[in-house]
C-alpha cells in the first residue's frame, strides 16, 4: 500500500512540475523553476507566480477535491456509477455562478462569480438534505439529489433562454466547460478554506465506508452513525465540489472514473480508495489541464471537455472489462 | 449474568403492530434459536434489541453508546451484502473495526481473531478470494466468520444458516453452541427447527407479534403448539443420537 501511495504521489510530482515548466516560450524547466522559487522582478517570475502556479495548484486540487468525493460518493452508495455531482450541488453551483455571469456581477464585482456558485452550491445542498430527511437513508438522497440537479439543470437553462444577447449566452455556455485559464492566486485562496474543510470531513469517513461494504443495517450495528455519516458526506462534499465547480467551472467524469480506475489497485477497499482518488484525481486534472494548453493553444480548448473526452472512452472500456469479467 | 434484557418490547412499523410487549432475558452460555412463521416479527425483534429501527420499551443493548454494543453485540443481518470485490481477508478484518480507532492499522491481535474466525468456518483456503466471486453459501460463511471476528459476548444473527450445504448447516450451529458453551450468548433465527433442536440450548416461538412460547427445545416443541404456530404435522422423538424433528404436512 505504501509504495502505491508513493508511486501516485510520485507521478503527480512530476505532472505538477511539467504543468509549471511548460509554456509556449523556450524556457527550460531549470530556468522556469529557479525564477519561481527565488525571484525577481522579471517576467519570468510574474509568469511563473501569478500564472502558472496558480493554475497548477488549482488543478491538483480541483482533481485531488472531484477523486476524493467521487471515491467518498462510490463507498457510500455502494455503487460505482455513482460520481461527486449526484447531489446536485455541482449544478447549483453552476446555477450561481451563470446568474452571476448574466447579471453582469460577474464583470462588476471581483469574485462575483465564485461568490455566487458558492452560494448556490449552499442553497442546493441545504434542499437536497431538507428534501432528503432525518434519517440516514441512501435512497432518499439520490432522489433528493436527482431532483436539485434537474431544477438547477432547468434554471441554468431559462437563464440562457432569457439571455439579453448571444455574446452573454456565449460566455455562460463557455464558462460551463470548465476552464483553469486566467486563474490567479485569489482563486487558489476562494476555494483553500472549503476544500480544506471539505477534505478534512471526507477523510474521516474510510471508517464508515468500509462498514457500509457490509450493508446499512451490519454498519449500523458495528457502531456506524449513519446519520452522521450521511451529514459528513453530503457536506464535505457539498464543501468541495462547491469550491471546485466556483474556481474551474463543470469538469466531468473524474469523479466518476478515478475510483474506478484505482479500485483493483487498493484491494477495492473504500477507506484506502480515499486517498488514492484524491492523488489520482490531481493527476488526471493537471494532465487534462497540459494537455489543453499544449494540443490547441489558440483555441481556448476547455478543461472539462478534455476530461470528458478522455474520460467517457475511458470508463467505456472499464465496462467492458467488467462485462468480461461478469460473463 | 445478564447479556440481553428486552422488556415490554412493542415495535410499529408503518401503523402496523409488529411486535407487542415481548419480554424475555438472555444470559451467559445460552444458544436461543428464534423461531417462527415468515412475519412472525423475528428480524424486528432483533432489530429492534440492537436499537437499529425505532421501538418502545426496553432493550438493555439498544440504550448503550454505539460503540460499546458494537463490542457488546455483533449482528448478522438477513441481507446478505457484499458490496465490494474484496478478498475475504479484509471483509472479515472489517468486523474488527468497533474495536479499532478511525484510520488505525489492524493489530496482531486483531490478525489473531480473525484467523481464528476464518479457522472456525473452514475458509482458510479462501483467504485470499475475492468474496464477491464465491458462491452463495461460501459467502454466507465468510459473512459469519465476520460476526465471529468482531469477537462480542453476544451475537445476533438473522437465518444464518439459510443456502449453507448440510454439514456446514451442521458445523455453523456447532461453532454457535460452542461459543455458548464457552460462556457467550448467541441468539439466532432459523426456519429449520430440527437444526433448532439438536443446538439451540432453549427456543422462543414467536407468532404474530408476541411470543408463544419460550423454554428448553422439549417443552416448547409440542405437536399441538407446531400445529397451532406453523399449522403442520410433525414428528418429534428424543432418540439415542439427540432430538429428532421433521415436519409432516400440512394440516388442511
Amino acid at each position: 500500500m505504501a509504495r502505491l501511495a508513493i508511486g501516485l504521489t510520485a507521478v503527480t510530482v512530476v505532472f505538477f512540475v511539467a504543468a509549471l515548466t511548460l509554456g509556449p516560450a523556450p524556457i527550460g524547466p531549470v530556468e522556469s523553476l529557479h525564477a519561481l522559487i527565488a525571484g525577481d522582478e522579471g517576467p519570468l517570475t510574474l509568469v511563473m507566480r501569478e500564472i502558472r502556479l496558480p493554475r497548477a495548484t488549482l488543478a491538483v486540487m480541483v482533481g485531488a477535491s472531484l477523486g476524493l468525493a467521487g471515491a467518498a460518493m462510490q463507498g457510500y452508495l455502494r455503487n460505482p456509477l455513482a460520481e461527486p455531482g449526484l447531489i446536485g450541488v455541482s449544478g447549483s453551483a453552476a446555477l450561481g455562478a451563470v446568474i452571476a455571469i448574466q447579471t453582469g456581477l460577474a464583470t462588476s464585482m471581483a469574485l462575483g462569480l465564485p461568490a455566487m456558485a458558492l452560494i448556490g452550491a449552499l442553497v442546493g445542498v441545504t434542499l437536497v438534505m431538507a428534501l432528503a430527511g432525518p434519517r440516514g437513508s441512501s435512497l432518499t438522497l439520490i432522489l433528493a439529489g436527482i431532483a436539485i440537479s434537474a431544477l438547477a439543470a432547468a434554471l441554468t437553462s431559462l437563464v440562457l433562454n432569457l439571455s439579453p444577447n448571444p455574446f452573454a449566452a456565449n460566455e455562460i455556455v463557455f464558462w460551463m466547460m470548465g476552464s483553469l485559464a486566467d486563474r490567479s492566486m485569489t482563486h487558489v485562496w476562494i476555494a483553500l478554506p472549503f476544500m480544506g474543510v471539505g477534505w478534512a470531513m471526507l477523510a474521516t469517513l474510510g471508517r464508515g465506508l468500509d462498514a457500509l461494504t457490509l450493508g446499512e443495517d451490519a454498519a449500523g450495528a458495528m457502531g456506524i452513525s449513519l446519520k452522521r455519516l450521511r451529514l459528513t458526506l453530503v457536506l464535505g462534499t457539498a464543501s468541495v465540489v462547491g469550491a471546485a465547480t466556483a474556481v474551474a467551472g463543470a469538469i466531468g467524469f473524474v469523479g466518476l472514473v478515478v475510483p474506478h480506475i484505482l479500485r483493483p489497485l487498493v484491494g477495492a477497499q473504500p477507506s484506502r480508495l480515499l486517498w488514492a482518488s484524491a492523488i489520482c484525481g490531481a493527476t488526471m486534472v493537471l494532465a487534462a489541464d497540459i494537455a489543453v494548453r499544449l494540443i490547441l493553444p489558440e483555441r481556448d480548448l476547455k478543461l472539462g471537455v478534455v476530461t470528458a473526452i478522455v474520460g467517457a472512452p475511458l470508463f467505456l472500456h472499464l465496462i467492458y472489462k467488467t462485462r468480461r469479467q461478469l460473463a | 449474568m445478564t447479556f440481553l434484557s428486552i422488556n415490554r418490547l412493542s415495535v410499529s412499523l408503518r401503523d402496523r403492530c409488529v411486535l407487542r410487549n415481548v419480554s424475555f432475558e438472555v444470559g451467559a452460555g445460552e444458544c436461543v434459536g428464534l423461531l417462527g412463521p415468515n412475519g412472525a416479527g423475528k428480524t424486528t425483534l432483533m432489530r429492534a434489541a440492537l436499537g437499529l429501527i425505532p421501538y418502545e420499551g426496553e432493550s438493555s443493548i439498544a440504550n448503550m453508546v454505539s460503540a460499546d454494543r458494537a463490542r457488546m453485540a455483533a449482528w448478522m443481518p438477513q441481507t446478505r451484502e457484499i458490496a465490494w470485490p474484496m478478498t475475504v481477508e479484509r471483509l472479515v478484518v472489517l468486523g474488527r473495526i468497533p474495536h479499532m480507532a478511525n484510520g488505525q492499522r489492524p493489530t496482531a491481535k486483531d490478525y489473531e481473531k480473525v484467523n481464528a474466525a476464518l479457522a472456525a468456518m473452514d475458509l482458510d483456503r479462501f483467504r485470499d478470494r475475492t468474496a464477491t466471486r464465491l458462491s452463495g453459501g461460501e459467502q454466507v460463511r465468510v459473512l459469519i466468520a465476520r460476526v465471529l471476528a468482531q469477537d462480542t459476548p453476544l451475537i445476533l444473527a438473522d437465518e444464518p444458516v439459510a443456502g449453507l450445504d448440510p454439514a456446514h448447516q451442521i458445523s455453523t450451529m456447532q461453532i454457535f453452541s460452542e461459543l455458548a458453551r464457552a460462556g457467550r450468548s448467541v441468539i439466532v433465527s432459523l426456519h429449520d427447527i430440527g437444526l433448532a433442536a439438536r443446538h439451540c440450548t432453549r427456543l422462543i416461538l414467536l407468532s404474530d407479534g408476541g411470543v408463544a412460547a419460550d423454554g428448553p427445545p422439549g417443552e416448547v416443541l409440542t405437536l399441538d403448539r407446531m400445529a397451532e404456530v406453523f399449522g403442520i404435522h410433525a414428528f418429534y422423538r428424543d432418540t439415542e443420537d439427540g432430538p429428532v424433528f421433521q415436519p409432516l404436512k400440512v394440516i388442511e
